[in-house]
């Protein structure tokens, strides 16, 4: 019989069972007396000893039960890792997992860690407080830095100097990525932040925005089939696809955002799909699904001080750092002045900031222009930076990994949404060279899976966060 | 909404003797969900500077009043007229929640509504800053405008948790604080936003007979150095007395009675209804 320790939600549900079995055993008149007398503390049998007092088999026991669902892991993990499927043999790949010797590995793997968490106490607790010791520093991390604002300082400033010379040493295809994926991410996730985050607006088609900036850039570079009055310079067409993207915001807004949560996610939904499609269908202004081709890099052209971006990431990178540090700045100051406090405040209670005066659709239209515009800054950077987009870069998955990104990161958290995302947006790319090419997807919805059931409030929770993304009206 | 409460309290109003010039009329309001008639017909005249209490039993309609007053509900038949100290009048009925309240009418809930995350001093200031101009841009850039307001709230906030006796307690959340507490900070919270009239629902419920007595002085205060005109919703007849200077009954959506406590207590129309009620418990100190 095993210590107590390692009784599990399983067991305590039967212990709640306990006084019915008992009371058939002792044989005294009264059940509910004897259930109500008889402490069960001092010696309280182990899920094992309860089972088998009920008469369960062996295989019903909880402890062959894990073994069970931890074997049938490993072989899960087996299939997962082994080799990719092929259309002409639909049984290839479960045959050469099955047949292989990784298989038993898992299987020997799985049952080793049953074995220990079963049988191994004293490993197990060596392990335990090891890991607690070995996060006990980290757990210090967040106070000190809560308590003292020149650590903070410090950290960020450390942080962005490792970002601005940290790419110097990477090789250029690492440093494409960076751009192409990780810095528009983050600046797509610190903008949904702002909807999801602090507003508690469920946008399920952010990644809509981000299309209307990058073709906003190509329109007013004069590479669409339709032409602009003039051609802007293109560092110009941040602004304008800051503005665009904020009317599109608005016009979508302001007939939507009166709908409750579960609604409006519906909408955003639907809208992304509309853009999607207009950019594919709609060829005679948008290209169709060819797309649109040389649109111009970004270039300075003042007086004295003239810069062309061009093909080095590099030059895009601290660009987008830069971009990302100014917005930062803003945002932070947005969410800890009124607008912050009544966003919070609409989240907590709707009805209520109403009766004070807040004008709730008001102020959620805000925080979905506010993104918005920051999804048309990332647009116009990325149609410049690449020069050629079409509708394929703009899929409804994007719109959900940047949700998910947000996520992982910790949902109204400045530093958790750039380092949930910053991380989320490079993991299949890191996986690139250690796993199988089509399955890195697979890794980074198993990491959000595990994460969501472990941590569901994200990597860095903002500090204070109760609700999550309202759903549901208040009554 | 103009003018801050900053300013309404600098203005120092003479203690406001209950004059005639009505503040809100209410005239044949009724509220039906489906067949069910919550309010008939109501009449009821709020005059400046008065404190008028509204009473009743068990779902007689009070609440649904006062949510019809501020436009949470809206009534298929009456007026609703709000006199502004000028003279002008709004009509209240069919407006926003957010807009009645721009138009100085506040109010408190009766199961507690606050911003429970929030401190209960961001709780007063979310109140205190509705009403003002700074826009996102100028909060970004740190106008000068901006500045100002987000002071003129923090001072305003404070005062008014003072005013309540809470400004020890200025830091903690709101869900942390007593139940006494909560009440009394939805009250600081609806005077933030500088109304002239404030509509409390049932603020003495759950509370001990301290905390009522409290309550009562705190209530004149707001009603004499506030001027502000009190429409109160309450269970506890004891409170009533001391603090309304007239009181309306209702009863099933009708209103069965109005006048000085003293007369209506006497009303055999009054009597009769909490009489007839089957639990006469049922009328004192019900926590929700
Ligand atoms: N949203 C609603 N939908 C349907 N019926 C409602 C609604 N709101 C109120 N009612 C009904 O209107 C009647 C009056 O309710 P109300 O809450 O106004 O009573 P009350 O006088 O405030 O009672 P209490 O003293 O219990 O607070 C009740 O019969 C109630 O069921
Ligand atoms: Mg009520």
């Amino acid at each position: 019989m095993s210590t107590l320790n390692d009784t599990s939600a399983v067991t305590a549900v039967q212990v709640a069972h306990l006084p019915v079995s008992t009371a058939s055993t002792a044989s005294t008149a009264s059940t509910a007396s004897t259930a109500s007398t008889v402490s069960f503390r001092p010696a309280r049998p182990s899920a094992e000893a309860l089972a088998a007092l009920r008469g369960h088999r062996w295989y019903e026991r909880p402890r062959w039960r894990r073994l069970c669902a931890l074997t049938a892991v490993g072989v899960l993990l087996a299939v997962m890792t082994g080799e990719q499927g092929s259309g002409a043999d639909l049984l290839f790949s479960l045959r050469t997992t099955f047949t292989g010797t990784a298989l038993w590995a898992w299987i020997a793997a799985a049952v080793a860690l049953w074995a220990i968490a079963e049988f191994g106490a004293v490993p197990r607790r060596a392990v335990a407080s090891g890991a607690r010791a070995a996060a006990a520093p980290l757990a210090r991390i967040r106070p000190a830095l809560d308590s003292s604002p020149r650590l903070r300082v410090a950290l960020v400033v450390a942080g962005l100097a490792a970002a601005v010379l940290l790419p110097l040493l990477f090789d250029r295809s690492t440093n494409q990525v960076l751009v192409d994926w990780v810095g528009i991410y983050v600046l797509l996730a610190l903008g949904l932040n702002v909807v999801i985050g602090w507003a508690g607006l469920l946008d399920l088609g952010f990644v809509a925005f981000f299309a209307i900036g990058s073709y906003s850039t190509a329109f007013w570079s004069g590479q669409l089939p339709v032409k602009p009055p003039f051609e802007l310079n293109p560092f110009l067409s941040i602004p304008v696809a800051m503005v665009t993207c904020l009317l599109a915001g608005i016009l979508l807004g302001a007939p939507t955002l009166r709908l409750r949560g579960d609604y409006l996610a519906i909408v955003t939904l639907g809208f992304h799909e509309i853009i999607y499609l207009i950019a594919k269908n709609a060829e005679s202004v948008t290209g169709g699904s060819l797309g649109v081709f040389g649109i111009p890099h970004f270039s300075v052209d003042l007086g004295p001080l003239q810069y062309r971006w061009g093909l080095d990431p590099l030059d895009y990178l601290w660009l987008l750092i830069g971009l990302i540090t100014v917005l930062v700045l803003l945002f932070r100051k947005l969410v800890r002045s009124k607008i912050g406090r009544t966003w919070e405040a609409i989240r907590e209670d709707e009805v209520a900031a109403a009766a004070h005066g807040v004008d709730t659709v008001k102020y959620k239209l805000m925080a979905f222009a506010i993104g918005a515009s920051t999804s048309g800054v990332a647009g116009a950077v990325y149609a410049s930076k690449v020069g050629f987009i079409n509708p394929e870069n703009f899929p409804l998955l994007y719109s959900v990994l940047v949700l998910a990104y947000v996520i992982f990161g910790g949902m109204g958290s400045i530093p958790g949404v750039l380092l949930g995302a910053a991380l989320l947006a490079y993991l299949p790319h890191g996986l690139k060279d250690v796993v199988d090419q089509k399955d890195r997807f697979m890794y980074l919805g198993a990491l959000l899976v595990v994460m969501m059931i472990y941590r569901p409030q994200g990597l860095l929770p903002a500090r204070r966060r109760r609700r999550t993304v309202r759903t549901r009206e208040a009554s | 909404m103009t003018t801050t409460l900053a300013e309404r309290t600098a203005a120092a109003r003479p203690p406001a003797p209950a004059t005639s010039d009505p503040v809100l009329q209410v005239s044949g309001v009724t509220l039906r969900f489906g067949g069910l008639v919550s309010l008939c017909e109501v009449d009821l005249t709020v005059r400046r500077g008065e404190i008028h209490a509204v009473i009743g039993p068990n779902g007689a309609g009070k609440t649904s009043l006062f949510n019809s007053l501020t436009g949470a509900y809206a009534p298929q038949e009456g007026q609703v007229l709000l006199r502004t100290d000028a003279g002008t009048e709004h009509s209240l009925l069919g407006r926003k929640p957010h807009h009645v309240n721009r138009l100085g009418v506040a109010r408190t809930f009766q199961n507690i509504r606050l911003f429970s995350a929030l401190t209960a001093l961001e709780n007063v200031k979310v109140a205190a800053e509705s009403g003002t101009r700074s826009g996102p841009l100028g909060i970004m850039l740190g106008l000068p405008r901006a500045k100002a307001e987000e002071r003129a709230a923090e001072g305003t906030a404070r005062r008014l948790l003072a005013l309540v006796g809470l400004d020890d307690r200025a830091e903690e959340r709101a869900d942390s604080l007593s139940y006494g507490d909560q009440r009394r900070l939805e009250i600081a919270r609806a005077l933030a936003t500088g109304p002239r009239l404030l509509l409390l629902d049932e603020p003495a419920a759950g509370t001990n007979p301290t905390e009522k007595r409290e309550l009562a002085a705190l209530i004149r205060r707001i009603n004499h150095e506030l001027g502000i005109s009190v429409l109160l919703i309450e269970h506890d007849m004891p409170l009533v007395t001391s603090v309304a200077d007239r009181v309306t009954v209702l009863n099933f959506g009708k209103v069965i009675a109005s006048g000085p406590p003293s007369e209506v207590q006497r009303d055999p129309a009054v009597v009769e209804a909490y009489l007839g009620t089957s639990d006469t418990d049922s009328r004192q100190g019900r926590t929700r």
